[in-house]
C-alpha cells in the first residue's frame, strides 16, 4: 500500500516494484496499532468522546442535583408561571403595562426598554464618539487634547459608577416648580426630562416612513454603484430618487395622516409636567453613561481607524487634486471603514448588554424585570434561562447584522 | 525600528537632529495655523472660559474640606462637599471589615498593589513570579480571614472596600488566565468535538452580560450543588467573574495563536514535539509577547468590572460608597463620594494603560519577523 501512494502520480512502475505485490502483503505489524489509530484519527475521536462525555456527566449530575434541591423545596421546573398574572408595576413602559399583566408580557416590556435605552444611547454614542475621534485628530492642539482628556477620564474610570453618578446628578436637579429651561418648552428637573413631541402619536408615521427612506435611498446608492456597463442614472436624477425618498415619503405620510402640526408642549401640573414626550431620570442617567462610556471607545476607534489609512493613499489622492472632501468620502473613510467596522460592532455590542447595568440605579429593563420576577416566583432557572436567551438573541442578531455590513465594505475578493 | 539601528550601528551615521520649536512658532502652528483653525482655538478658548472658573468654584474655591457633622455643606454658596471624605474615608475603602482590625486590611492591600508592581518589572518576569503570586494572595486572605498568628476570624461576608476589589481583581486575572488559554487552545484545535465545546462556551459568555453572569453565580448555582455543599457568596461571584474574563481572554488568546507564523508549528513538529511541548515551548512564549497590549485591554477592563459586584449586594468600593453615602447627613453628597471612587479607579487604570502602552512600544522596538 505504502508503495503505491509513493509511486502514484510521477513516477513510472518499473518491473521490480511491479513485482512486488507478487511476495504478497504483509499483515500490518502489531506493535505499529497505536500509530495506525492515530492516522487514522481514532485517538483524537477517543479524546473527544471521553472529554464529551465528561461535560455530558457534569450537567447530568449538576441536574439531577438540581432536581432533588428543587423538590426538597416542594417546587417543579416549568415555564407555567408566564401566565400568571405579574401583579408588580413598572415605572415606565413604552407599550401599556398594569397591574393585571402577566409575567410573560412583563418580560416583553423588559426588552422593549433595554432595547429603548440601547438604541438611544447608540445613536448618542455614534455621534459624540465619531466627532470626539475626529477632533482628536484636529490640527488644533487645544481641540485635541481636551478630546484626548474625555478619553482618558471616560475610559479609565468604571462605567457603574458613572451611571451611579449621572443618577445622583440627575436628581439632584431643582424640582419640578424650579425647573431648568433649556430651551422653550423643555424641561430638566428631578422628574426627569420634558420636550415638546408631535402630539397624540402624529410623529409615528412620518418617523417610520424616514427610516424606510433611508434603507430605501441605502439600497438604491448600492444599486447605482454596483459594476455594470449599461448607462447610470445621471447625477440630478439620482439626486431626485434620493431626496424623494428621504424627505418626499415622510412628507407624504405627514400629509396623508392629516398634517399635524400640533405639538404637545410640557406644562407644570401639580409636582409635575404633563404633555410632550417625557424621560424619566433614570432613563436620562442611564443613557448618559451608556453613551458616554462607549464614546470614548469609539472616539478611539474612529482614530485608529483614519491613522491606519497609509499616508501615500491621501498623498496620492491630493497628487491628482481630490478636494478635502472627496479625500475623506472616496479615500479616506471606505479604507478606515474596513479597519473601524469590526471592533465598533463589539462596542454596540457591549453597550446593549450593559445596558443591564440599569438595574443599579432601578431603570426597568430585561435584568430588572427578571430580578424582580425571581424574587416574586422564586424561579431562578427559569427566569434566568429567558433573560439569557434575550440577551443571547439580541446580541447575536447585532454580531450577524454587523457581520453583514462588514462583508459588504470589504474589498472584494478577500 | 531595528533597521534604522542597525544602519546607525554599520555606518556611525547620527539621527538628524530635530529643531525643537520655539514656543511661539510651536503655538502658531498648532492653534493658529489657518483661519478654520484660529475659530477653533477661540472657540475652545470661550467654552473654558465659561466652564472652567464655575468648576474651579465648585471643586476648589467655595469646596467645604472639613465639617464631621456635614453642617458647612448646607450653606447657600457651599461647594463640593469633600468634608464626605475625611469622615467616611474608612468605610469607603474596608468596607463593613471591623474597625479596630482595619490595618490588616490595609497591610492585604499594600501586599496585592506592591506584588502588582513588582510584577510590572520586566526583568522579574519569570514562572516562579506565578508561585510567589499565589504566596502572597494566600497571605493576603489568611491577614484578612484571620484565625493564625492570634488574629481574630473574620468572615468573608465582612470583607469590602479596596481589599476585596483587588483580591477579586487578581483573582480573575490569575484564575482566568489559564483557563483562557485551554479555551482558546480548544477553539483552535482541530478536534471537531472540543472546538464545539469551547466555541460553545466562548460565544455563549460573551453573548451575555457580566451582570447576568454573576447573577447566575449567586442565586442559580446553589441549586445545582449537591446537598450540604455550599460556596460561599464571594467565591461564588469570583467564579463568574473568572468565566467571564477567561472567554474574553480567550479570544484575545486565540489571536495571538493564529499570528504565530505556520513556519515555528512546522517546525516544532519536524523535531518531532509532542502538542503539549510545542504549546508551552515554541507556541504560547510568542503568542504571549504578540497579545500583551490587547489582553491588557481585558485586564483593565476586569479591574474596572469589579464594581459589578455592588449589584449583587458585595461591599467593593462603590458598594461600600453607596453605603458610606446611604447616611443622612451625607445623603445629598454621594456624587462627591463617586468622584472619589473615579479618582481612585482612574489612578489604577491610568497607570496601567500607560504601562500597557510602554510595554507596547518596547515590544514592537524587539520584534524581528
Amino acid at each position: 500500500m505504502p508503495d503505491k501512494t509513493l509511486n502514484a502520480g510521477y513516477l513510472p512502475m518499473d518491473d521490480s516494484s511491479a513485482a512486488a505485490p507478487k511476495r504478497g502483503r504483509r499483515p500490518a505489524p502489531r506493535q505499529n496499532l497505536t500509530k495506525r489509530l492515530q492516522i487514522m484519527g481514532l485517538r483524537s475521536v477517543v479524546y473527544q468522546i471521553l472529554v464529551i462525555a465528561a461535560i455530558i456527566a457534569v450537567a447530568v449530575y449538576l441536574f439531577g442535583n438540581m432536581q432533588s434541591t428543587l423538590a426538597s423545596r416542594g417546587m417543579s421546573m416549568g415555564f407555567g408561571f408566564l401566565d400568571d398574572v405579574a401583579g408588580f408595576s413598572i415605572g415606565e413602559s413604552p407599550i401599556p403595562f398594569d397591574a393585571d399583566a402577566t409575567y410573560a408580557y412583563a418580560f416583553g416590556v423588559g426588552i422593549l426598554n433595554a432595547l429603548r435605552v440601547s438604541i438611544v444611547s447608540m445613536v448618542f454614542a455614534t455621534i459624540l464618539g465619531v466627532s470626539l475621534g475626529v477632533a482628536r485628530l484636529s490640527p488644533n492642539l487645544l481641540l485635541a487634547r481636551a478630546a484626548g482628556s474625555y478619553v482618558e477620564v471616560f475610559r479609565n474610570t468604571p462605567q457603574l459608577v458613572q451611571i451611579a453618578f449621572w443618577y445622583t446628578l440627575v436628581t439632584l436637579a431643582p424640582a419640578a416648580r424650579l425647573a431648568i429651561e433649556p430651551f422653550e418648552g423643555a424641561y430638566i428637573s428631578n422628574r426627569g426630562v420634558y420636550i415638546p413631541w408631535p402630539a397624540d402619536g402624529a410623529a409615528i408615521i412620518p418617523v417610520s416612513l424616514f427610516a424606510i427612506g433611508c434603507l430605501g435611498a441605502y439600497a438604491f446608492l448600492r444599486w447605482q454603484n454596483r459594476p455594470t456597463l449599461s448607462p447610470r442614472l445621471p447625477r440630478p436624477a439620482h439626486l431626485a430618487v434620493i431626496f424623494a425618498l428621504i424627505i418626499g415619503l415622510p412628507a407624504l405620510g405627514w400629509i396623508a395622516a392629516g398634517a399635524q402640526t400640533e405639538l404637545s408642549v410640557p406644562e407644570l401640573r401639580g409636582f409635575n409636567f404633563v404633555g410632550g414626550m417625557s424621560m424619566s431620570p433614570e432613563f436620562v442617567a442611564l443613557c448618559l453613561g451608556l453613551s458616554l462610556y462607549i464614546a470614548a471607545f469609539l472616539a478611539e476607534i474612529v482614530r485608529s481607524g483614519v491613522q491606519s489609512v497609509p499616508r501615500g493613499q491621501i498623498e496620492a489622492a491630493q497628487s491628482i487634486g481630490l478636494g478635502k472632501f472627496t479625500l475623506y468620502r472616496r479615500v479616506i473613510l471606505p479604507q478606515a471603514l474596513r479597519v473601524m467596522v469590526p471592533p465598533a460592532a463589539a462596542q454596540y455590542v457591549s453597550l446593549i448588554k450593559n445596558s443591564s447595568l440599569g438595574i443599579a440605579i432601578g431603570y426597568p429593563e430585561l435584568f430588572t424585570i427578571t430580578n424582580t420576577a425571581t424574587t416574586l416566583t422564586g424561579r431562578a432557572i427559569e427566569c434566568t434561562s429567558i433573560m439569557m436567551a434575550a440577551y443571547l438573541l439580541i446580541s447575536f442578531s447585532v454580531a450577524i447584522a454587523m457581520n453583514l455590513y462588514n462583508r459588504t465594505i470589504q474589498i472584494r475578493g478577500h | 525600528m531595528a533597521p534604522v539601528a542597525n544602519a546607525s550601528k554599520s555606518s556611525k551615521r547620527l539621527p538628524p537632529a530635530i529643531r525643537r520649536k520655539a514656543l511661539i512658532e510651536r503655538v502658531q502652528t498648532n492653534l493658529f495655523s489657518s483661519v478654520p483653525n484660529t475659530i477653533l482655538t477661540l472657540l475652545c478658548i470661550i467654552a473654558l472660559v465659561l466652564a472652567v472658573p464655575d468648576l474651579l468654584r465648585w471643586v476648589l474655591v467655595n469646596a467645604v474640606w472639613y465639617s464631621p457633622d456635614g453642617s458647612a455643606c448646607r450653606a447657600p454658596d457651599a461647594g463640593a462637599c469633600w468634608a464626605l471624605i475625611p469622615e467616611k474615608y474608612r468605610l469607603i475603602l474596608f468596607g463593613t471589615y471591623p474597625y479596630e482590625e482595619h490595618w490588616r486590611a490595609a497591610l492585604a492591600c499594600i501586599l496585592i498593589i506592591g506584588m502588582t508592581v513588582i510584577c510590572g518589572i520586566r526583568k522579574l518576569w519569570s514562572w516562579q513570579l506565578l508561585i510567589v503570586w499565589l504566596i502572597v494572595i494566600t497571605a493576603a486572605i489568611a491577614l484578612l480571614y484571620g484565625g493564625i498568628l492570634g488574629l481574630s476570624v473574620v468572615g468573608t461576608h465582612m470583607w469590602g472596600g479596596l481589599p476585596l476589589t483587588l483580591l477579586l481583581f487578581v483573582g480573575t486575572v490569575l484564575g482566568g488566565l489559564p483557563l483562557a488559554v485551554l479555551l482558546a487552545l480548544g477553539r483552535v484545535s482541530n478536534l471537531p468535538g472540543i472546538k464545539a465545546v469551547c466555541t460553545g462556551v466562548i460565544e455563549i459568555t460573551r453573548g451575555v452580560p457580566l451582570v447576568t453572569v454573576l447573577f447566575m453565580a449567586a442565586l442559580m448555582l446553589p441549586l445545582f450543588l449537591p446537598d450540604g455543599l455550599t460556596i460561599n457568596k464571594l467565591m461564588r461571584a469570583q467564579i463568574g467573574m473568572i468565566i467571564f474574563f477567561a472567554a474574553y481572554a480567550a479570544e484575545v488568546v486565540r489571536g495571538g495563536l493564529q499570528a504565530i507564523p505556520r513556519g515555528q508549528y512546522e517546525a516544532a513538529d519536524s523535531i518531532n514535539l509532542s502538542y503539549w511541548k510545542r504549546t508551552r515551548m515554541i507556541v504560547l512564549p510568542q503568542a504571549f509577547r504578540i497579545i500583551l497590549p490587547a489582553l491588557m485591554n481585558d485586564v483593565i477592563r476586569a479591574f474596572k468590572n469589579t464594581t459589578f459586584v455592588s449589584i449583587i449586594g458585595l461591599y467593593d468600593i462603590l458598594g461600600a460608597t453607596k453605603a458610606a453615602t446611604n447616611d443622612p447627613i451625607w445623603v445629598r453628597y454621594s456624587a462627591e463620594g463617586y468622584l472619589f471612587v473615579f479618582m481612585l479607579y482612574f489612578a489604577f487604570c491610568y497607570s496601567m494603560s500607560r504601562y500597557s502602552m510602554g510595554i507596547e512600544r518596547s515590544l514592537s522596538a524587539r520584534r524581528n519577523y
